[in-house]
């Protein structure tokens, strides 16, 4: 980037072209999106039920409330029980399956899309389906019955010591394909001369994967690693629906999002339930500052000195 | 990112592709890749073959064929207006919405990746930046905004915060996608007589349509699924898009399990459809690479 030419350059007809350009855009963001999130902040601090303007100003208070309540500590553990489970799921099971499916052989497209499928199925189709397949008398349980394994028959949803183990089922289930897919792109970008360079000095295919193709995945995994760490954190739709917006605390899944919702739009709180948001906002923004600080800072080395030498 | 490359980067991948046909692969990778695609179609099957059930026939077997297929289901709800209502919704508002991020995220792409001046390192975090702000944390007050807007029960109440929402994802793909436009073209353009914008509109929205086909796609299939921002803005029944349809069905008929199942199925064949017409798109998005 050589700025002192740009600026040089700059008429009044470039100026207004920029703002024809960018205006539409920048105006639709900042109003649904930036405006919501700093009015989050402002009603934070005040007790108010959503009419009118909010004049009960009580401080800290909600903060304190949400940060006391053990309903609220319960749903942050489950989220961070999720986001762990999530990576070492998902991504192990994800690389292999990457790694099998990226050699040149028929079959290979209908393979990604027949596994893609479930991540492009809505929320609510899966939350359905699956709520309705392993409620007592549903599906799982009947064949485990025919299967002649009665005794492994378990109220997949209610029961709180299953009921986070099926949410984590349900949740690798429906983002693994994301996982491959990304993996596969990654992998694509991954010259061919260094994997038949390796062949040819007698590597295994293993050896090639390990040595070669896992850390030159790196940044892409990296990547991944971050949008399922902060989708975990932001989890709402398939809790909500399968386990509704009360059961899920006493099976052991309620999540921040449904914490919020149950008790902020549900009952009509919007100070305090703009307060969770901003908790949740702010763990989620933490977290993913020290992911960029410790983990991602190689990748976008790049980028930012390109950014900063302005 | 990883994820975007030089439009150009593909065209060898393409020769030897279609040189000679694929090889087949080890045995034991195709019996792993049956195992996976079972496990990720039958839940899948289950819904579709539950609506082909009757409901005495789910209760005394929950996990059986159907025996005798039983079609009723599925013409109850085709036959009905309730469904082609929410199918009508979902469309309007994936569609306009679609639109509305191709075009908005086009224009604010071009100047980040084109013009050079002081604020596009800022306007180009701004928008980066939104990918910190998903729409659980700002559900809230988002739907105070909209209620102020007098957008409740409304689509626009829908479509303007998913344009917004979408903006950043679309902008981070596109931005390196028109960056890769060789500056020759532009100069020669130029040299040729051609504005800014005459060039915006005869070369960038050409060589951009991979990418705008990519973020399209995201934002149609992230629009037919949004479950959250319609579950605040849209409380009257006749506004109600697909998720919601599903949901309110499945407790309206809660002991009519086999009408959910039909309803259920009925409601994703949309986006399966929209997703296998557009899959090498997707995936070819993602790789960067330009195909066909």
């Amino acid at each position: 980037m050589s700025p002192p030419v740009g600026r040089r350059k700059m008429s009044w007809a470039t100026r207004i072209e920029i703002a024809l350009l960018v205006g539409p855009a920048l105006i639709v963001f900042l109003a649904f999106v930036i405006f919501p999130v700093v009015m989050a902040a402002y009603y934070g601090f005040f007790r108010w039920q959503g009419y009118g303007p909010a004049t009960d100003f009580v401080g800290f208070q909600n903060y304190i409330t949400i940060l006391q309540d053990p309903t609220f500590l319960d749903a942050l553990r489950h989220n961070g029980i999720i986001v762990v489970l999530s990576l070492v799921l998902q991504g192990p099971a994800a690389i292999v399956l990457a790694l099998l499916l990226n050699r040149k052989m028929r079959g290979q497209s209908i393979i990604r899309v027949l596994i893609f499928v479930p991540y492009v199925i809505s929320e609510v189709v899966v939350g359905t389906g699956w709520s309705l397949m392993l409620q007592s008398n549903g599906a799982l349980n009947g064949m485990l019955e025919k299967l002649g394994l009665g005794f492994l028959q378990q109220d997949w949803l209610s029961d709180p010591n299953i009921a986070m183990w099926t949410l984590m089922l349900i949740i690798t289930w429906k983002y693994i394909g994301f996982a491959v897919i990304l993996f596969l792109a990654g992998l694509q970008g991954i010259p061919e001369e260094l994997t038949e360079a390796a062949q040819i000095d007698g590597a295994s295919f293993w050896q090639i994967q390990r040595r070669i193709t896992l850390p030159l995945l790196g940044p892409t995994l990296r990547i991944w690693a971050f949008l399922s760490i902060i989708g975990s954190l932001q989890l709402f739709d398939l809790v909500y629906i399968i386990w509704g917006q009360y059961i899920a605390s006493t099976a052991g899944t309620s999540t921040m999002a449904t914490y919020m919702v149950a008790n902020g739009r549900t009952s009509g709180n919007f100070g305090f339930g703009n307060a969770v948001a901003v908790v949740l906002f702010l763990i989620s923004l933490a977290v993913a500052l020290i992911y960029q600080r410790f983990v991602l800072r190689r990748d976008t080395d790049g980028a930012l000195t390109e950014k900063s030498s302005k | 990112m990883t994820t975007t490359a030089a439009p150009t980067a593909s065209r060898p991948v393409l020769r030897t592709k279609f040189r000679s046909k694929l090889p087949w692969g080890h045995p034991g990778i195709y019996v792993l890749a049956a195992v996976v695609v079972i496990l990720m179609l039958a839940p899948i099957a289950y819904i579709i073959l539950g609506g082909f059930r009757t409901n005495a026939q789910i209760s005394t077997d929950p996990s059986g064929f159907p025996a005798p297929w039983n079609i009723g289901n599925y013409i109850d709800v085709l036959v009905g207006s309730v469904f082609w209502r929410q199918v009508l919704n979902s469309t309007i508002a994936a569609g306009t919405t679609t639109i509305g991020v191709v075009v908005l995220g086009l224009m604010a792409s071009y100047v980040i990746a084109r013009y050079k001046f002081n604020a596009r390192g800022i306007l180009y975090s701004l928008f980066a930046a939104g990918l910190m702000f998903p729409m659980t944390v700002a559900i809230t007050p988002l739907y105070l905004v909209i209620k102020n807007l007098g957008l409740m029960n409304n689509l626009g109440g829908i479509i303007l915060p998913q344009i917004a929402f979408a903006l950043p994802t679309t902008i981070i793909i596109l931005v390196p996608f028109l960056r890769a436009i060789p500056d020759e073209i532009e100069e020669a353009a130029f040299i040729d007589g051609c504005s800014r914008l005459g060039f915006f509109w005869r070369m960038v929205v050409p060589l951009a349509v991979p990418g705008v086909i990519t973020t399209g796609i995201l934002a149609f299939i992230g629009s037919w699924n949004g479950y959250i921002l319609p579950l605040f803005i849209l409380n009257n029944e006749a506004s109600f898009t697909l998720p919601l349809g599903v949901q309110s069905f499945a407790s309206q008929y809660s002991v009519d399990t086999a009408k959910v199942l039909a309803f259920t199925s009925l409601s994703m064949i949309p986006a399966l459809i929209f997703f296998s017409l557009f899959e090498r798109r997707i995936v070819g998005g993602l790789t960067g690479a330009v195909k066909g």
